[in-house]
C-alpha cells in the first residue's frame, strides 16, 4: 500500500509540476524564448511573499493574489525591455541573457537572504491535515488542494487562449508574427502580456511550493526549472494539458524511484525526461513539431 | 591573388606570445604561493572559457552542463591517484576519460536545436552527479580527499600545481587555435555561416560538431583535473562542489565579456574575471552578480564582447584562425585585405 501512496503522492505533485511548467512552455511556445531563470521566478515570488506577510501581516493565502498581480507586472516589465531585447538579437543571446539573469537572481537571492529556507507557514493543521480511502490509503489535503488549484489554473489558461480575444492575439502571435502584425497586432505587447501570464502562473506554483516546503535560493536551479522543463518535454510542447500529462508522469516517476531507493527519487524523473529526449522529442501528446 | 592566414607578419606576435610564456613560467620563482594559488584558479577558468567559446562561440552548442566534464574529470584524477597513479599522469587519464565520455552523452542530445540542448545538457551534468553521488567508493555525497601528494612541501606542490594550469591552459588554448586553424575549423566556419549550405556541400556537420563537443569535454575535464589537485580533495554537489553550475556560470560569463567567437576573447574574458573576483572578494557572491549584470549588458549591447569590439575596430588577430584574399597589387601588411574571414 506505501507504493499506492507514493503513487498518488507522485500525481498530486505533477499537479505542482505542471504549474511551474506552464509559464515556461508559454514563453517557448509563443516567444520562442528558452526561459533558463522560470525556476528562479518561483524563488523569487516565495521571498516576496515572505516580505509581503512580513511586513503586512497579511494572511497568507490572501498574499497569493498580491504576489501573483505584482509578478504579472513584473514579468510584462522584463519582457517589454530586456527579454524583447535579447529576442531580436538572436536565439544565442536570449539564452545567455536568461541564463544570467538565473544566476544574478539566485547569488542576489543569496546575499539578502542568507542561505537558510523558508516557509511560508500556513498554519500547520492546515498542511498536514489529510483523509483517508479505505485503511490505508492517505492523501493530504493541502496536496490534493495544489493539484486542484492546477487543474483549474489549466484551465483557466485554455478558456483564455481560446475564447478572449488577447487568447487569439497570443495564439496569433505565436502561430505567425508577421501575419499578426499585418493584421494589426503589435507583437511587443502581446509578448508582455503572455510574460505577464508565464511569471503569474509560475508565482503561484512558487507560493504553493513555499507552502508545502520551504523555499531557499538555490531551489530554482537546483530543482524547480528542470522538473518544469521535463514536464514540457514529456508532455509535448503546445498543449497544456500535454504539460499536465507530463508533470504527473515525472511526479510518478520520481515517486517510484523514490520508493525503490530513496536517493533515486530526482534521477528517475530525469532518467523519464532523457528517455523521452531521445525517444519522442516533441513529446507524448505533440503532433509534430519537434524540439 | 594571393591568399595568406593572416595579414600582418606574425612572426612579431609569436615572438611575443613565446617570451609572455616564459615569464609566466617563471611565476613560481619570484611570485609568492599566494598570488600563485590565484593564478591556478584564473587559469583553471581560462581552460574552460575556451573550450565554452569553442562549443558556443564556433559550434553554436550552448552547453550548459559544461560542469559534468568539469566533475568527471576532477574523478577521473582522483580515482586513479587511489589506485596509485600519480595525478600529474592522472591529468592525462582524466581529459582523455573526460573526452570519451562525452560520446554517448553526445549521442543523447545531438539532435536538440539551441534551447533544448541547453537545457538537455543541463539535465545530463544533473544526472551525471546524482550517479557519482551515489557511490560511496569516492565518497558519495560528502566527496573525497585527494592521496598521492602528500608529503610535498607546500610552495613545491603550489609550484608543480601551477605548472601543471598553465601547461593544461597553454595545450588548451593551442589546441582550440589548431584545430581552428585545419579543415575542422573551416567546417566549423562553414556551418556557422550557414548550415543547409554546409551540409549541402558535403559537410559533415554532426561528425564536426561531435568532433568538437569531445574535444571540449577532454578540456574541462583536464581543468576538473587541475582542480583536484589544487584543491586536495573532490567534493560534488551543486554548492561549490565540482558539479556546481557556478564553473558553467563563471566561463560563460568570461567568454561573453571577452568576446565569444574569438581565441583571445576568452583570455580577456578571464583577466576581467579574475580582477573582479580579486576585488569582490570580500562581499561573497557579488562578483558573479556583477560578471552576470555586466554580461548580460554586453549580450545585449555589445554582442562581440571586448576583444570582438577591438577586433572590428582594429582588425587585431593574435591569433589568426582566417584567410585573407589579396589582389596582385597589394603588398601585404601595407593595404587593407580585400576580404577577411
Amino acid at each position: 500500500m506505501q507504493w499506492v501512496n507514493a503513487i498518488i503522492q507522485g500525481l498530486l505533485t505533477g499537479g505542482l509540476y505542471a504549474l511551474f511548467a506552464c509559464g515556461l512552455s508559454l514563453m517557448f511556445g509563443v516567444m520562442k524564448v528558452v526561459n533558463l531563470a522560470h525556476g528562479d521566478l518561483a524563488t523569487v515570488a516565495g521571498y516576496i511573499g515572505v516580505g509581503i506577510i512580513a511586513i503586512s501581516h497579511m494572511p497568507v493565502l490572501w498574499s497569493i493574489p498580491v504576489v501573483v498581480l505584482l509578478m504579472a507586472v513584473l514579468g510584462y516589465v522584463m519582457q517589454r525591455s530586456i527579454l524583447q531585447a535579447a529576442i531580436t538579437r538572436g536565439e544565442l543571446t536570449t539564452l545567455i541573457v536568461t541564463f544570467g539573469l538565473s544566476i544574478i537572481i539566485e547569488n542576489g537571492l543569496q546575499q539578502f537572504f542568507k542561505a537558510d529556507s523558508r516557509g511560508l507557514g500556513v498554519g500547520d493543521s492546515f498542511i498536514t491535515a489529510s483523509f483517508s480511502i479505505g485503511s490505508q490509503i492517505t492523501i493530504a489535503w493541502f496536496n490534493l488542494a495544489v493539484f486542484v488549484l492546477a487543474v483549474v489554473v489549466l484551465l483557466g489558461l485554455q478558456q483564455f487562449m481560446s475564447a478572449t480575444r488577447y487568447g487569439r492575439l497570443i495564439r496569433a502571435v505565436a502561430d505567425d508574427r508577421e501575419a499578426a502584425q499585418l493584421s494589426g497586432a503589435d507583437y511587443r505587447h502581446v509578448f508582455g502580456i503572455a510574460a505577464a501570464i508565464a511569471f503569474g502562473t509560475v508565482a503561484i506554483a512558487g507560493m504553493c511550493d513555499g507552502m508545502i516546503t520551504t523555499i531557499s535560493p538555490t531551489i530554482g536551479t537546483d530543482t524547480i526549472l528542470l522538473f518544469a522543463f521535463a514536464s514540457v518535454v514529456i508532455g509535448g510542447l503546445g498543449s497544456l494539458w500535454g504539460t499536465l500529462l507530463g508533470g504527473v508522469i515525472l511526479g510518478v516517476a520520481q515517486a517510484i524511484g523514490g520508493q525503490i531507493n530513496p536517493s533515486w527519487e530526482q534521477l528517475a524523473g530525469y532518467a523519464v525526461f532523457l528517455v523521452v529526449l531521445v525517444v519522442r522529442p516533441e513529446g507524448l501528446t505533440s503532433k509534430g513539431a519537434t524540439a | 591573388m594571393k591568399v595568406t592566414r593572416s595579414r600582418r607578419n606574425v612572426l612579431w606576435s609569436g615572438i611575443g606570445a613565446l617570451v609572455v610564456l616564459v615569464v609566466l613560467f617563471a611565476f613560481p620563482y619570484y611570485v609568492g604561493p599566494g598570488t600563485t594559488g590565484i593564478m591556478v584558479q584564473g587559469l583553471i577558468v581560462l581552460t574552460l572559457a575556451s573550450m565554452w567559446n569553442l562549443l558556443a562561440g564556433y559550434a553554436g552548442l550552448v552547453s550548459v552542463g559544461q560542469q559534468a566534464f568539469f566533475g568527471l574529470g576532477a574523478y577521473f584524477v582522483l580515482i586513479p591517484a587511489m589506485h596509485g597513479v600519480t595525478p600529474w599522469a592522472g591529468l592525462f587519464i582524466a581529459a582523455i576519460a573526460a573526452g570519451v565520455c562525452a560520446l554517448p552523452l553526445w549521442w543523447l542530445v545531438a539532435r536538440l536545436r539551441l534551447g533544448y540542448f541547453a537545457i538537455a545538457t543541463w539535465v545530463l551534468a544533473e544526472v551525471v552527479m546524482l550517479v557519482i553521488e551515489q557511490i560511496s567508493s569516492v565518497g558519495g555525497g560528502t566527496g573525497m580527499p585527494l592521496p598521492g601528494l602528500s608529503g610535498m612541501d607546500a610552495a613545491v606542490l603550489t609550484a608543480y600545481t601551477y605548472w601543471a594550469a598553465l601547461i593544461v591552459a597553454v595545450l588548451a588554448i593551442g589546441g582550440v587555435y589548431l584545430l581552428l586553424r585545419s579543415k575542422v575549423g573551416l567546417v566549423l566556419t562553414a556551418i556557422r555561416d550557414d548550415e543547409r549550405a554546409a551540409r549541402s556541400s558535403g559537410v559533415r556537420v554532426g561528425l564536426a560538431r561531435m568532433g568538437v563537443f569531445v574535444a571540449a569535454a577532454a578540456g574541462c575535464g583536464a581543468a576538473g583535473g587541475v582542480l583536484a589537485i589544487e584543491q586536495l580533495q573532490v567534493v560534488p554537489g551543486t554548492s561549490g562542489g565540482v558539479f556546481s553550475i557556478q564553473w558553467t556560470a563563471e566561463m560563460a560569463f568570461a567568454v561573453i565579456i571577452g568576446g565569444i567567437g574569438t581565441i583571445e576573447g576568452p583570455i580577456l574574458g578571464t583577466i576581467v574575471f579574475m580582477a573582479l573576483q580579486q576585488t569582490l572578494q570580500s562581499y561573497n557572491a557579488w562578483y558573479l552578480i556583477v560578471l552576470g549584470i555586466v554580461a548580460v549588458v554586453i549580450a545585449l549591447f555589445a554582442r562581440r564582447g571586448l576583444w570582438g569590439t577591438l577586433d572590428e575596430r582594429f582588425n587585431l588577430r593574435l591569433f589568426p584562425v582566417g584567410y585573407y584574399l589579396w589582389s596582385p597589387t597589394e603588398r601585404r601588411g601595407r593595404r587593407r585585405a580585400t576580404t577577411s574571414v
